[in-house]
């Protein structure tokens, strides 16, 4: 009977876990409201384009600079075109960049950290030195370097994002790695002459899995942040795509007479940008995991 | 102790080494230099190799980088392109007033910070700690431009207290600047701020949880003798650490805040350099501010270092 219910818990599949994790998560007000928000955003970005009242380029002289009315919900900026629909549009060219771009900085910081913790030696040391040399160049220059050597194509920006906000996480699975690799298990997995892949494929992963996915939601809203300011510097995505930190840049210098210009697209980037870091805590706290006392590098 | 340093000084010129390693390659591929730069349209033949010469960008790019680092060493980083001007005199009011920003807001952050986490911590889950995380939070996860954004509407367009963009020259006396910069400090204080004093509610909630505050509470020490006795020296030693991280991490946003309000400090001659391909001002700068975050970090641990008696005996057993 007994043996029963422990084959039973093994055999819990990935998707019920998964809604154990988000059901945990809501059971607190912050991650509720934070999930919200998210969900809310990545419903729009998928939605938006087929409800957007106009044409988010409609360039039209006519129509500079109008306050909210009936017809133009947010009014429309200096050069005419509908605040609303760019508004609602401009979640997401941030929400698919910087997905993407977490999801390659997992991978590649993931997989570098937990091998350096795994070798350790001369190897590990290297790499640390020059992990550590690039975290003290500060962020906004080297994405600045960055871009204007590569441009500001959505193909460039993903893999530069994800090369950049990988190196924190470098640091962080190989301190995971770290806390297991003296454990008995991987002791004797390595008696039993498994090789490294096999160690971290099966023994490793599946123990600082959690720890790399939390340090990965916490760089998704850092990797927002930065996104957003690259384009607010006017180095990210380029005009006319509807983009907040761009809308709020070109905004920001009427706004003593049009302030609705660029209230829009603060609201919508502050709001995903909350959303996203209150999921991320939740998250972190529905796995066991605490990273309060970790300064934000 | 003393080996502990100063191989904690050895790794910080290492790190350094390496960070004047990658600024450079980084500035060498770039497309185009400095003399395709300045020349523009005229590029080509004689002009081009006579300006090569002139800069000395005819030399191996191993060797430039010896000769650069040994100058850069010594304060010298060579010229500017777009105003043909040493790099150290464009830098220097650069550095004064981006030292005046950071220097006010940490000043005013520092004590506030304590002040909010040390209440959040002690009266953790209730009411005060409920309203100032909420704003703490707020401050520190919303991005610089915004904030700047909107305490520039509030407060200069709406409310038209202050200045809402610096419009004075680079080299003005400190009285001159002083309206000026109050909104860029309150900017770049606020979310310093917020994140320190996040960093000093869960490091004293951490602490009041150990056993000998237990021990404390038990053995009847008053509440607020123990708070400041047992509590709160261990408590802010681990908030060092992490409290330089962040100022450090902070040097990005600065660059941020400067743009917004048009401050002229080091983080737009950032903006300014890069957009203007000036490329030998962008390694001065890179290798400045990593210089600052590597000793602000290196600052950090020697002053845990020297606070905390246990290290100390930790490292000499070792």
């Amino acid at each position: 009977m007994k043996l029963d219910n422990i084959y039973k818990e093994e055999k819990k599949s990935a998707f019920a876990k998964l809604s154990e994790i988000i059901i945990t998560m809501a059971s607190r007000p912050s991650g509720l409201i934070g999930l919200s928000i998210l969900v809310f955003h990545i419903i729009l970005a998928f939605i938006s384009p087929y409800i957007a009242p106009h044409d988010f380029k409609a360039i039209d002289p006519t129509l500079m600079l109008q306050s909210p009315s009936a017809e133009y919900w947010f009014g429309t900026d200096d050069l005419g075109r509908d605040v609303f629909t760019r508004t609602i549009l401009g979640g997401r060219t941030a929400l698919t960049i910087t997905f993407f771009g977490s999801l390659i900085a997992l991978l590649w910081g993931g997989l570098l950290g937990i091998f350096c913790g795994l070798v350790g030696g001369k190897i590990d040391d290297v790499v640390m030195r020059i992990v550590d040399a690039f975290l003290s160049i500060p962020w906004i220059l080297a994405m600045l370097l960055i871009v204007s050597l590569l441009g500001t194509s959505t193909e460039v920006l993903i893999p530069a994002l994800g090369f950049f906000y990988g190196k924190g996480i470098v640091r962080v699975a190989r301190a995971a790695t770290h806390d297991v690799i003296a454990k008995d298990f991987i002791v004797s997995a390595r008696a039993r002459g498994h090789s490294n892949f096999s160690i971290i494929w099966n023994e490793i992963i599946p123990n600082v899995r959690d720890a790399i996915l939390v340090e990965g939601a916490m760089r998704w809203s850092w990797m927002l942040l930065g996104f957003s300011s690259l384009s607010f510097l006017g180095f990210g995505v380029s005009p006319p795509t509807p983009d907040w930190g761009l809308m709020i840049s070109n905004a920001r210098g009427l706004m003593s007479f049009a302030y609705w210009a660029v209230i829009a697209p603060i609201v919508g980037l502050s709001s995903l940008i909350i959303g996203i870091n209150l999921t991320a805590d939740a998250f972190a706290k529905a796995l066991g995991i605490d990273r309060s006392t970790k300064a934000p590098v | 102790m003393l080996f502990l340093i100063i191989k904690r000084i050895l790794l910080g010129f290492i790190t350094l080494f390496i960070v004047s390693i990658i600024t450079f390659v980084g500035t060498e591929v770039l497309p185009g230099d400095a003399c395709t730069t300045y020349l523009e349209r005229q590029a080509f033949g004689e002009q081009l190799e006579a300006c090569y010469r002139r800069l000395g960008l005819n030399v191996p790019a191993y060797e430039r980088y010896v000769s650069w680092a040994l100058n850069a060493i010594q304060g010298d980083f060579g010229y500017s392109l777009s105003g043909e001007m040493p790099i150290k005199d464009v830098l220097g009011p650069r550095i004064k007033n981006s030292l005046v920003l950071a220097s006010a807001a940490i000043f005013i952050g520092i004590p506030i910070a304590l002040i909010l986490g040390i209440i959040t911590a002690l009266w953790r889950d209730k009411l005060p700690d409920v309203a100032i995380s909420t704003v703490t939070i707020f401050a520190m996860t919303i991005p610089e431009f915004i904030s700047a954004t909107l305490l520039i509407l509030i407060i200069a367009i709406w409310l038209e207290w202050l200045p809402g963009i610096v419009i004075v020259p680079t080299d003005v006396s400190f009285l001159e600047l002083l309206p000026n910069i109050i909104l860029p400090v309150v900017a770049i204080a606020m979310i310093m701020t917020a994140h320190m004093a996040r960093m000093v509610r869960s490091s004293v909630i951490q602490v009041m949880a150990s056993e000998y505050v237990q021990m404390a509470i038990l053995k009847g020490v008053p509440y607020w003798k123990m708070v400041f006795k047992h509590v709160l020296p261990n408590a802010l030693l681990p908030a060092i650490n992490v409290v330089a991280l962040t100022i450090a991490w902070l040097l990005g946003g600065v660059v941020v805040t400067e743009v917004v309000f048009n401050y002229p400090g080091l983080g737009r001659l950032v903006i300014e350099s890069i957009s203007n391909r000036d490329l030998p001002t962008v390694q001065a700068l890179a290798i400045i501010l990593a210089s600052i975050y590597v000793s602000i970090n290196l600052l950090a641990d020697l002053l845990t270092l020297m606070l905390n008696p246990r290290l100390k005996t930790l490292q000499i057993r070792k």
